[in-house]
């Protein structure tokens, strides 16, 4: 759970019914941003339902659509760019060889036979993030089994821990060297849940975390901001002269569970932007579109890579001193001061900007749950 | 480009390269899907291969790798909603992007082959929930990744049992029909994206399920499945003659 709803679990009652009663002229007026904010709400919200609240870095206006207006929010020549990162089945529970229980969450592709991602405690998925205890030792050369999977623990930076998946198990219990990568990807979709949040009733399941256009199983979590993307918005887009593009961006954890050790988030991702998709940047620039990310992972691969066709490591950290160069607007889901992702966005727009679309937010109800609703900043020039 | 004689560039360019594709083929480990997976290994594709028994798979994969060729087994049943979500992600992990799926795995349900009034509630469920309801689940989550990209190819392993009421073939021949509109339907939703989808009748072939749907059959009037195999292929590769939304039959299909 990221910090909308952490916040919001001590706050939020109050300051409801306190700004219910403020006119709109009050909420315009009040630059209170993060007393404001945490009157967010914290609920999921079906994909059909997601409102966007929109705002404008070049003026005050403020408004709240149904995201299924997003087509009529955009212009033809505009061009939207998502990330078809599929969600992996990355939170997985292991025991180390001294048989102590962890849970290790996947913050990067898995590459071979090589996993890398956060290790926790003992606990489960109903224990909140913060409140997980530190892994057990994770001696580097030994052994630790994760389901079927039985790797070794090749390096532990702080939080991160690298392993190798060398061995499987088979139906027997019977230790089999790994020849080909087909068993890791069956251990691991066998063992696997997503990460999961752990004020829900019951577990996520993967297929309540995958964008209608997932491929690759790059994220540690889900590419959100794609969430109420549906093909009927997304033909609609089409239809109106919006072209759409895809890059891939191996979107990490949004939360390790330590306030220093989230600071340094994000980590550097892998991500890989297609031709296509270089071209049609390209073509955007020429008829004066304006280029959209779906979702601040692709505010960070457009950025990294200067919108030019390629793989590669992003690593730059996105905040309000930052100039984007390729990305004149972006859909997002509603941050809230505090989070690395509300600095991001406030490369887009003014922290007094901000903060009044966020008292609109939270007056219309909306939710700032990772998978709740969103905002789309644009300029209307 | 200079014009060629007799060669539209056209024709050229509508020629859709298997090389270094990923494709994802359901039931291959035997039959049809096993003559697809070969000869579609032999083009260079990149083979997620799809059953539910492990070893013939395994066996298949490892028989396609050590000739060359790319090619990974993913033992999971279709028909089972949480296996879907993993046989596509386990799919991409392995291959990559996904060009061209191929819905092969069916069932009969229950045989010898039985009347309507005597067949199973149950058993009917069973069957729409391979033929029908597996396909579509696995390409609603291909089919995106497809469009956004602006192509792709996705076929669907018919019969003439769609068209034909033939008696006894009724829990199967629902679940065929079914499936031809669903490509139908696809192709008229996704129209304009790039995505083709399209329905082959193969035509009566000597497989295990032949047998065991016509026990009685004589075999030499068969067609092998290694011959369908490369008039589905050469469909997959002509765009211009196949196109999204028709139903193609196998037997009356040239190879250029």
């Amino acid at each position: 759970m990221r910090g909308p709803a952490k916040l919001l679990e001590a706050a939020r009652d109050g300051w409801r019914s306190h700004l219910a009663s403020m006119s709109t002229r009050d909420v315009t007026m009040c630059d209170d941003a993060a007393v404001m904010a945490v009157a967010l709400e914290a609920n999921e919200v079906s994909r059909d339902a997601v409102r966007l609240v929109t705002i404008d870095p070049t003026t005050d206006q403020v408004a709240v659509h149904a995201f299924a207006a997003l087509p009529s929010l955009l212009r033809a020549g505009d061009l939207v760019v998502v990330n078809d990162a599929a969600t992996l089945p990355g939170s997985l529970y292991g025991r180390t060889a001294a048989g102590e229980d962890f849970e290790l969450r996947l913050a990067a592709p898995i590459e071979g036979t090589r996993l890398v991602g956060v290790a926790f405690g003992p606990g489960d998925w109903r224990t909140r993030t913060e409140l997980r205890g530190p892994s057990p030792p994770l001696p580097l050369g030994s052994l630790v089994r994760i389901g079927s999977i039985i790797a070794k623990v090749r390096a532990v930076e702080g939080r991160r821990v690298t392993l190798d998946a060398d061995e499987v198990l088979d139906a027997r219990g019977v230790p089999h060297e790994v020849t080909s990568t087909d068993a890791i990807w069956q251990a691991i979709y066998a063992a696997g849940l997503p990460v999961q949040y752990a004020h829900r009733a019951a577990q996520l399941a993967l297929w309540t975390v995958q964008t209608s256009y997932a491929a690759r199983p790059w994220a540690a979590e889900m590419p959100s901001a794609g969430r109420p993307l549906t093909w009927d918005v997304l033909l609609a887009m089409k239809r109106a002269g919006i072209a759409i593009a895809s890059l891939t961006h191996a979107a990490g954890l949004g939360s390790i569970g330590d306030a220093d050790a989230d600071r340094e988030l994000p980590w550097p991702e892998r991500y890989e932007l297609p031709e296509r998709t270089a071209a049609a940047i390209a073509a955007t620039r020429v008829v004066g579109g304006r280029v959209i990310a779906i979702g601040t992972t692709v505010v960070r691969a457009l950025e990294a890579s200067g919108g030019r066709a390629g793989a590669g490591v992003a690593t730059l950290r996105l905040d309000p001193s930052y100039r984007p160069e390729v990305v004149d607007g972006l859909v997002s889901g509603l941050h809230v001061p505090g989070e690395s992702h509300y600095e991001l966005l406030r490369a887009f727009a003014s922290h007094a900007r901000l903060s009044r679309a966020l008292a609109v937010a939270s007056r219309a109800g909306m939710s700032g749950h990772e998978l709740g609703d969103t905002c789309l900043i644009v300029p209307r020039h | 480009m200079t014009d060629w004689p007799g060669v539209g560039i056209k024709d050229v360019e509508a020629d859709m390269k298997i090389q270094g594709q990923g494709v994802l083929i359901t039931g291959a480990s035997r039959g049809l899907g096993r003559a697809l997976a070969e000869a579609l290994a032999v083009k260079g594709a990149k083979l997620a291969l799809v059953a539910r028994d492990a070893r013939p798979l395994e066996d298949l994969a490892a028989t396609i790798r050590a000739r060359g060729g790319t090619a990974h087994a993913i033992a999971a049943d279709v028909s089972v909603k949480a296996a879907v979500h993993e046989i596509a992600g386990r799919a991409h992990g392995l291959v990559g992007e996904i060009g061209i799926a191929i819905h092969n795995a069916s069932t009969l349900g229950p045989t010898p082959l039985r009347l309507l009034l005597d067949t199973e509630c149950e058993d009917l469920a069973a069957v729409l929930e391979t033929n029908l309801v597996g396909p579509f689940r696995l390409t609603k989550i291909l089919a995106g990744a497809m469009a956004l990209r602006g192509g792709g190819t996705i076929v669907h392993v018919s019969s003439d049992a769609a068209i034909e009421p033939y008696p006894r073939w009724g829990a199967y021949g629902i679940s065929k029909a079914a499936q031809d509109h669903l490509s139908r339907i696809l192709a008229a939703e996704l129209d304009g994206t790039g995505v083709r989808i399209l329905a082959v009748d193969p035509g009566e072939m000597d497989t295990v399920m032949h047998a065991a749907a016509v026990p009685e059959a004589d075999r030499t009037t068969l067609q092998r499945p290694a011959e369908v195999a490369a008039r589905i292929v050469s469909m997959i590769e002509d765009e211009a003659r196949a196109t999204s939304g028709a139903r193609l039959l196998a037997p009356s299909w040239s190879v250029p």
